[in-house]
């Protein structure tokens, strides 16, 4: 196919558009299919409120063997952690007993490429907050 | 195979103080998701599941882990300090293998 120099251009261009698009919790709108089912079974059919709970992520990570993340939420008896974009979303389930200091905790997690980093905390009242993380990746890892 | 974990801990504490502990173990946390490059079989998951510490027999934090976590789980979490006593670190994979550490935090 003979692509002209102003076809090619254009093309280009609409690639990078479509790249600065930021991954957004908002305008992916309710998670899909596997994400769903991992938030379903930690809560329920409960509405999950944005806020409330504090998710750091890098918005950059060079390598996605291992990307820091660091994760509060006052007064959550346990966070779930999930990763919209790995081929398994479960990261990790936080509980936090009688002597944790406060319901915070950091790790260092594996993401296989780009995507939304989701922290839904379960409050000691039964109710449950959430807050999510654009991260861009610029190696996955997730395996070989 | 995983070598001795290495925790940090402060020595002492005054009582009530909130502390922060940090945790590193050697795991190789074989997420499922790679493939036998000879065979292109999934080479079939092998991670830490299960992170409790527990304080004078009291739990502290209990962690699930999932194939995501990094290779060499690293945890850093806090706990408030009641009184003298032995801080119980137990990781456990899914092999059944158990790793353990014990730190003893003093009053002062």
């Amino acid at each position: 196919m003979d692509l002209s120099r102003r076809h090619a251009l254009a093309l280009g261009g609409a690639a990078v558009t479509i790249s600065l698009i930021p991954i957004n919790l908002a305008q992916a709108a309710a998670h899909s299919g596997k994400t769903a089912e991992a938030i379903k079974m930690f809560a329920g059919d409960a509405d999950v409120a944005e806020g409330g709970v504090e998710l750091t992520a890098p918005e950059i990570a060079e390598n996605g063997n291992t990307v820091p993340i660091a994760v509060s939420a006052d007064g959550a008896a346990s966070i779930l952690i999930v990763a919209d974009g790995n081929p398994l979303p479960d990261v990790i389930t936080l509980n936090f007993g009688e002597l944790a200091g406060s319901s915070s905790a950091s790790t260092r997690i594996r993401l296989a490429g780009s995507q939304n980093v989701v922290a839904i905390a379960k409050m000691a009242d039964g109710s449950f907050k959430s807050a999510s993380a654009a991260v861009k990746v610029t190696i996955g890892g997730c395996g070989g | 195979m995983a070598s001795k974990p290495r925790v940090k801990v402060p020595k002492s504490a005054a009582v009530g103080d909130v502390i922060t502990i940090k945790t590193l173990i050697n795991h190789k946390m074989e997420s499922g998701q790679r493939k036998d490059k000879k065979t292109g079989e999934k080479i079939p998951q092998q991670i830490i599941d299960s992170f409790v510490a527990t304080f004078n027999g009291t739990e502290v934090v209990n962690f699930t882990p999932a194939g995501a976590i990094s290779a060499n789980p690293f945890f850093e979490f806090t706990m408030k300090v009641p009184a003298a006593g032995d801080l119980h670190f137990v990781w456990k994979d899914q092999k059944g293998d158990v790793f353990e550490t014990t730190k003893s935090i003093a009053i002062g």
